[in-house]
């Protein structure tokens, strides 16, 4: 592997090279009439002049706070709601075998046909959008959790029980650290479906958040808008990435290396 | 050269007429132990040796509380087992800690499930994985350990309950043999302060003879039995690797291999030619 600051110089690379070919397509005849390019694809500058206007007139920061707030709430209730779930479907083995039909169907649905009816249920505000994360976040912790209690090696399982844990004891100091553990691996993924949640949420009917600013650029074939949401949005999901995997390193520092 | 064993309520195991078995597909049964009697005195170091598959293990998990025996009756110290041994501590051959906990968290969770306060259990924990010579290692976790530091970390977990019997599977199998020579003598070394009573499961018959009082021979399963129980008088203390040079050590080593080594090349012909246990199978 090489060393860090080449690796990231290499990044860096990979983003100005697709900056200056758009930057070439919208200002010259290089790739044919830059005016069409333009209006299909928008020009960097204006892109980044808007997300300027933005960020200094304060814009963003509301629509910002209002996605965060929702990917939040989706990730914790969907969250707590699958550790409850996957642990109690995992010692539960009757439980799990009559619901397994259910729980497959209700996974298989795709969300986004959830959302109008979320929007019917619980209005135009912040919350259809966190269930509509929920339903996401929900069934991969669900799963993962399901996972790690049935994981457990019987070993280690025997040897707590021979130094004297009763079930309680058991489920705190062996079952909880296991599935916790398969739930902390997946976080990437299920943080990132919150997120994803509340932004399809915001766009399919919001006032108020990146998606909602996305489909309104989108309302008015606004292209520069709609690039420049969208660029916010990638940032955003980097910096919220870059925080879970600094959670991670901390939670799963047992696994060592 | 029977051992003796008198018959009193001190002994640590009373096993009378214990057999196991395991139900297989098709309500079909495989026996595993044919009934067995046997007794462990109270500060007895006892190591059954038999073939790979005999059913050693098993004997041992029905020991622990951890196996029903199918008939039988298991007493630890004069008392009718039932549910967990809880006077015994158990070193298992595979991995056991906890993953997700540290070295010492490992250590002190016997003591801290018991209604000991977190500090005085860290305290003793501590003092433990001293005495195994981990002391520098009380944050690491077990990923970060060796093998044979991983079996040091065990032993510290077991010992700090203080158990009355200790039982051991193959719990050196796993490491190299300069790691288990190292392991012997550790043991032994601990083992000496209060002589708890042992039961040993291992193959390995230069361990068996190297470390105990006296080692039982087990047939080779299905349906297997004890077909040897040999005293073993080498003097105490022992170091492990010296011991193996002593001419009595040779003598009950020629011994004891002689009614080994049939049972050996029995369970290796039943694993060689027909590989499923299922041929022989009582119904």
């Amino acid at each position: 592997m090489m060393n860090r600051a080449a690796l990231i110089s290499l990044q860096i690379l990979v983003a100005v090279v697709i900056v200056a070919l758009w930057h070439l397509a919208s200002t010259t005849t290089l790739f044919g009439n830059p005016k069409t390019v333009a209006f299909f694809f928008g020009d960097p500058v204006s892109v980044m002049r808007r997300i300027g206007e933005w960020v200094f007139e304060g814009s963003i920061w509301y629509h910002l706070w209002i996605t965060l707030s929702e990917s939040i709430l989706a990730f914790l209730l969907g969250a707590a709601g699958g550790v409850l779930f996957g642990f109690w479907f995992a010692r539960k083995p009757l439980l799990a075998a009559v619901f397994d039909p259910y729980v497959k169907a209700a996974n298989a649905l795709p969300r986004v046909v959830l959302a109008p009816i979320f929007a019917l249920w619980f209005g135009l505000g912040i919350w259809s959008k966190v269930a509509l994360g929920i339903t996401l976040v929900f069934f991969i912790v669900f799963f993962n959790v399901y996972q790690g209690v049935k994981e457990v090696s019987p070993t280690v399982l025997s040897n707590a029980r021979m130094l004297g844990m009763n079930e309680r004891q058991l489920l705190r100091h062996v079952y909880l650290p296991s599935a916790l553990s398969w739930m902390f691996s997946s976080l990437h993924t299920s943080v990132g479906f919150a997120v994803v949640g509340a932004v399809v949420g915001e766009y399919l009917g919001s006032a108020a958040g990146l998606g909602y600013l996305i489909q309104q650029a989108e309302g008015v074939f606004d292209v520069t808008g709609v690039f420049a949401g969208m660029f916010v949005l990638m940032a955003f999901v980097l910096l919220v990435d870059w925080l879970v995997g600094l959670v991670e390193k901390r939670l799963l520092a047992w696994r060592g290396r | 050269m029977q051992a003796e064993t008198g018959q009193t309520p001190q002994d640590a195991v009373h096993l009378d007429g214990v057999a196991i078995s395991f139900d297989l597909a098709q309500g079909r049964r495989f026996d595993a132990v044919a009934p067995t009697d046997l007794v462990v005195g109270a500060h007895q170091f006892v190591a059954i040796v038999g073939p790979t598959g005999c059913g050693k293990s098993t004997l041992l998990n029905a020991t622990a509380g951890l196996l029903k025996p199918a008939q039988g009756a298991v007493r630890i110290f004069g008392q009718p087992l039932t549910g967990m041994n809880k006077s015994a501590g158990y070193l298992f051959q595979q991995d056991a800690l906890m993953p997700w906990k540290t070295v010492i968290e490992n250590v002190a969770i016997g003591l801290e499930i018991a209604g000991v306060a977190r500090a005085e259990a860290r305290r003793e924990a501590q003092g433990w994985l001293e005495r195994v010579g981990l002391g520098a290692f009380a944050d690491r976790y077990p990923q970060m350990l060796s093998g044979g530091q991983r079996k040091r970390v065990g032993l510290a977990q077991v010992l700090i309950r203080n158990p009355k019997l200790l039982l051991m599977d193959e719990p050196f199998g796993p490491l190299d043999a300069q790691t288990r020579l190292i392991m012997g003598d550790l043991l032994l070394n601990l083992w000496s302060e209060d002589r708890k009573a042992v039961l040993f499961v291992t193959h390995d018959l230069d361990e068996a003879i190297a470390l105990s009082d006296r080692v039982i021979i087990m047939s080779a399963g299905p349906r297997s039995r004890i077909i040897g129980d040999y005293a073993i008088p080498l003097a105490r203390p022992r170091e492990i690797g010296e011991i193996r040079h002593d001419p009595l050590f040779n003598d009950l080593h020629r011994t004891i291999w002689n009614a080994l080594r049939d049972e050996v090349i029995t369970a290796y012909r039943q694993t060689g030619a027909v590989s499923d246990t299922k041929a022989s199978v009582a119904s």
